[in-house]
């Protein structure tokens, strides 16, 4: 009836995912409890969890995001915390069973589940606005990406409760996930919350695609573009080119364990290095659709806080292409140990680093956008420059790497954990919370605290120096990655020092959540009213802050790249300073607009996805069954649901400009 | 090797990538064969090229940034400036020279140190056949008739050729300081060559993860004058123990913190038949069929 499921399942004799498991559920009633007795279900349930604004789901995913960091960084924490330990003869505290989930969980966790999440949640709050228009291509869908996005998070916390996760590091490498090495259903977990949240991306991808080549402004040709909104684009077109292969490679995968085939298994023609082959034509696209977003973050912040505009936009559109199509010729140096011939390793060696010329480009471009400019110290100003100095040490290490007899001896060593550190917490982590300053008073009309938003970033950078200087030289001294315990106790110092690093970083999480509450207690003494804190330069800043459901109420017509600068600038010479925000988006009467009306459809979905993930990691047939007949109908009922949209009338949008005076509408 | 001029360079990044290690066990920047040797130079050499663009970038970020903050009075702003061909053509010319330069090196160094590569030498090359499994190393050594477990056993200066495989999952081959690891995978030989310099007891381990037993999946590497190494072999040869298809069998169970012992007595073409079957442990007969094939 229930497959494999049983209570052995339930992890009992295991105090630290049973104690965990207990909190959460506890914690996850007494919201509900809490949302149940205040009266808060109509809210949530029609502003933000049907919603289809672009806007609200984009803030959804940055909270799902910064929801499971804290679960990510908890496993990052018994690890540092197991290896501060493990030395010598001591076990520490975890055994293997356990640490070898651990790994797994956090590296699929802050790759899939936290960087994921806060890079297409920045992408869905900023690309519209950017762009000047009033939603993405296809609203329903962006919920229902959403929606399955959290599905899978869902399913990889149901692990920790109900069976195990895999241990078999964040790829899942065969034969050591084929059935015959890892019969539990950890790698079951694994692959499904992967394969239901990939497809959100998938579509998400699509949907960004479609967005930003069919919705652009009047007057915004590609060369107008924000330069976000470029690396948004590169960064969706591999969404689009590598999902789906790691989708494949995945289906692949669940065959050899479900139905017996025999793709990736030692016998029977089975051919593992395939495996590694294909998951990386997806890996190594993967990295660059999370840091070019982040590129663009940092764009936008160094041109907006230099007061210039960004140096070279040119050169920065062509080495963010460039980057987009390079990115899927490198994906062997991931391997070059594993028996590839000279020509080979040398090509991908070469092609690597021939990645490094646009990065270079871009960090040099930032370098001259700063020059002659004058640059206002603010939070977000903090976290590019720390990403400048952080991120080329990074880059270098990544270059020595590509070196095909440098990685013979650095591969997989804990120099190489330092490095993907390096670029993933110096690039993205700084590059999210660069666009959360940035761009939260866009999204709540107040701005966060600059105190503790720079108390943020020390805790962070510092963090970030002493967790990982420790590793790269602990690389070279021969330690590898994924050990649970080590013979040398010369390598405990170093092993201690990375724990000090990680606990300020868990600072530096903490921080941010207690910044967040201070700043929502202080809202009314740090509202923004213009809508334009930074002096910005491109569209989104042209609004009100939060911006209506429609954005805006006219659509602006672009003259220039920063377009929202260009009408500013041309106001102020004529003196009607009053009136730049009007002539930013109101260039025309009000015409009544068709928007989007709230849709279930992406909740629902992923309510039954979660339970069909759930009913064939456990092998409930039955369910999988009625969860699939599930999924279908609800997709036959959008496909026949006419009744999509709803209008908004041109009464309703003048009133809502004359009540926010910035937007300079005469009264 | 001893060019005077680059010297100040070597020490320089010597003691940049190495100055915290002073007294600990450096491993990869401690080489003692002439693979890791190169490798070590490699990565010294491009560290420092490298170097020499990252120190002044990440200077010149904090100098802009601090020149051109909003309060100084004596920064001259430039506040429309956004283009400037000449600057364009320096930014994209000074990432793609370096990488021109480190790119030959990339190319040249995959061919000189491929890991199939035969070591120059005149002393006739050693071949170890090398198969790991849960969670052990079994080293054959098929001319002498051979096989070690959890203990590799070398002669100093004489050229290695590693044949690889596994009997399970994937793991790497890596002995830190003698250089390149390489993957074991079943069903598959891979290559690799190194040669020891000194004696000495060296580590060696499994980088890739490969399961419950991974973190002890360690073996000593024990480097021997040619003269130890012979009468190693004949001691081992007299200590009886055979690596039959039972012995194999037992040996494919996965177990962790095996003992070092050896075989004197190993069936030719066990190697051959361990790769050939990569679903199970071979039986007697296949091992005979692959030895007479």
């Amino acid at each position: 009836m229930l497959g494999k499921l049983t209570w052995a399942a339930i992890p009992l004799n295991q105090p630290i995912p049973l104690v965990t498991s207990i909190v959460i559920v506890l914690g996850m009633l007494a919201l509900l409890s809490l949302v149940t007795l205040r009266g808060w279900w109509p809210y949530l349930w029609n502003e933000w969890i049907a919603s289809t604004d672009h806007k609200r789901i984009g803030v959804m995913y940055v909270l799902l995001g910064l929801v499971m960091l804290v679960r990510g960084f908890a496993d990052a924490l018994m690890m540092r915390m197991q290896l501060a330990l493990a030395q010598g003869g001591a076990p520490g505290f975890l055994p293997p069973e356990h640490y070898n989930q651990i790994f797994s969980a956090h590296g699929t966790i802050m790759i899939f589940f936290v960087a994921m999440p806060f890079v297409i949640g920045l992408m869905n709050f900023v690309v519209p606005l950017q762009l000047g228009v009033r939603d993405v291509a296809f609203p329903v869908l962006n919920s229902v990406s959403f929606w399955l996005t959290a599905s899978g998070v869902l399913l990889v916390n149901l692990s920790l409760m109900i069976g195990e996760f895999a241990k078999t590091g964040w790829l899942a490498y065969p034969p050591l996930s084929e059935l015959a090495y890892s019969p539990g259903v950890g790698v079951d977990y694994y692959l499904w919350s992967l394969q239901i949240s990939g497809l959100g991306t998938l579509l998400a991808g699509i949907n960004f695609t479609t967005t930003i080549l069919k919705m652009r402004a009047p007057g915004m040709g590609y060369m107008r573009m924000p330069v976000f909104c470029w690396t948004a684009l590169a960064s969706n077109l591999l969404i689009v080119a590598a999902f789906p292969i790691l989708t494949a490679t995945f289906a692949l995968l669940l065959l050899d364990r479900y139905a017996g085939f025999h793709f990736f298994t030692n016998d029977l023609g089975g051919n593992p290095v395939m495996y590694i082959n294909l998951i990386w034509c997806w890996g190594h696209p993967e990295v660059y659709i999370l840091i070019l977003p982040c590129f663009g973050v940092f764009s936008e912040v160094i041109a907006t806080f230099s007061g210039k505009p960004l140096f070279g936009y040119h050169s920065m559109v062509v080495a963010t292409m460039a980057i987009c199509v390079l990115s899927f010729i490198v994906w062997l140096h991931h391997f070059f140990t594993m028996g590839a011939s000279a020509d080979v390793n040398g090509f991908f060696g070469v092609m690597t680093m021939i990645i490094a010329v646009p990065t270079g480009v871009k960090v040099f471009n930032w370098l001259f956008t700063m020059y002659g400019g004058s640059i206002r110290f603010t939070v977000p100003v903090y976290w590019a420059l720390g990403f400048m100095l952080t991120f080329i040490l990074g880059g270098m290490t990544g270059v020595l790497l590509a070196i095909p007899p440098a990685d013979f001896v650095l591969h997989n060593s804990l120099f190489l954990i330092a490095h993907f550190h390096n670029v993933i917490i110096g690039g993205v982590v700084f590059g999210v919370m660069a666009g959360y300053t940035y761009w939260f008073p866009k999204a709540f009309g107040f701005t966060l605290d600059e105190t503790l938003g720079k108390a943020v970033f020390w805790c962070w950078s510092i963090g970030f120096y002493l967790a990982f200087m420790p590793l790269y030289v602990l690389g070279l001294m021969g330690a590898t990655r994924r050990m649970q315990h080590y013979a040398d106790p010369s390598w405990q110092p170093y092993m201690i020092v990375a724990l000090c690093g990680a606990l300020l970083i868990f600072a530096g999480i903490v921080l941010t959540l207690v910044q967040l509450g201070w700043s929502i207690r202080t809202r009314e003494r740090r509202r923004d009213l213009t809508g334009d804190p930074w002096n910005g330069r491109t569209l989104e800043w042209g609004t009100a802050s939060p911006p209506p459901s429609w954005n805006f109420a006219v659509e602006p017509h672009v003259h220039g790249i920063d377009a929202f600068w260009d009408v500013k600038t041309r106001n102020k010479e004529l003196h009607k300073v009053a009136e730049s925000r009007y002539e930013a988006v109101h260039q025309s009467h009000y015409q009544a607009i068709h928007m989007p009306k709230r849709s279930a459809t992406g909740f629902i979905s992923a309510f039954f996805a979660v339970i069909l993930g759930f009913s064939l990691i456990w092998h409930i047939w039955w369910l999988v069954i009625l969860a699939v007949m599930a999924c279908f109908g609800v997709l036959l009922r959008q496909a026949w649901d006419t009744d999509r949209d709803q209008s908004i009338s041109a009464e309703e949008l003048e009133d809502f400009d004359r009540r926010h005076p910035s937007l300079g509408v005469q009264r | 090797m001893s060019r005077p001029a680059q010297r100040p360079l070597r020490i320089l990044g010597t003691a940049l990538l190495g100055n915290v290690l002073v007294g600990c066990t450096s491993a990869v920047l401690d080489p003692h064969g002439p693979i890791g040797r190169q490798e070590k130079l490699i990565l010294i050499d491009s560290t420092v090229i490298m170097l020499a663009i990252v120190i002044p970038v990440m200077i010149a970020t904090l100098a802009f940034a601090w020149w051109f903050r909003e309060g100084n009075s004596r920064a001259k702003r430039y506040l429309d400036w956004a283009y400037s061909g000449r600057i364009e053509f320096v930014v994209w010319a000074i990432p793609a020279l370096v990488i021109l330069f480190l790119g030959g090196i990339a190319w040249l160094s995959s061919h000189d140190l491929d890991p199939p590569r035969p070591i120059e030498s005149s002393v006739t090359p050693l071949d170890v056949d090398v198969v790991s499994l849960d969670w052990k190393w079994l080293f054959i050594y098929p001319d002498a008739g051979v096989a070690s477990l959890n203990r590799l056993v070398l002669p100093v200066g004489t050229p290695v050729r590693f044949h690889m495989t596994s009997a399970s999952v994937m793991n790497s081959f890596f002995i830190p300081q003698l250089g390149s690891q390489v993957y074991t995978m079943a069903g598959m030989a891979t290559r690799l060559n190194l040669l020891v310099d000194d004696p000495g007891v060296y580590h060696g381990l499994s980088a890739q993860f490969s399961g419950e037993g991974f973190s002890d999946m360690t073996f000593d590497v024990a480097a021997l004058s040619r003269q130890d190494f012979e009468s190693w072999l004949d001691t081992t040869r007299t200590a009886g123990g055979t690596l039959d298809a039972a012995a194999y069998a037992t040996l494919a169970h996965p177990s962790m913190h095996d003992p070092q012992h050896t075989f004197g007595t190993v069936p030719v073409g066990i190697f051959e038949a361990i790769l050939a079957h990569p679903g199970a442990a071979p039986t007697a007969a296949q091992i005979e069929q692959t030895s007479a094939d």
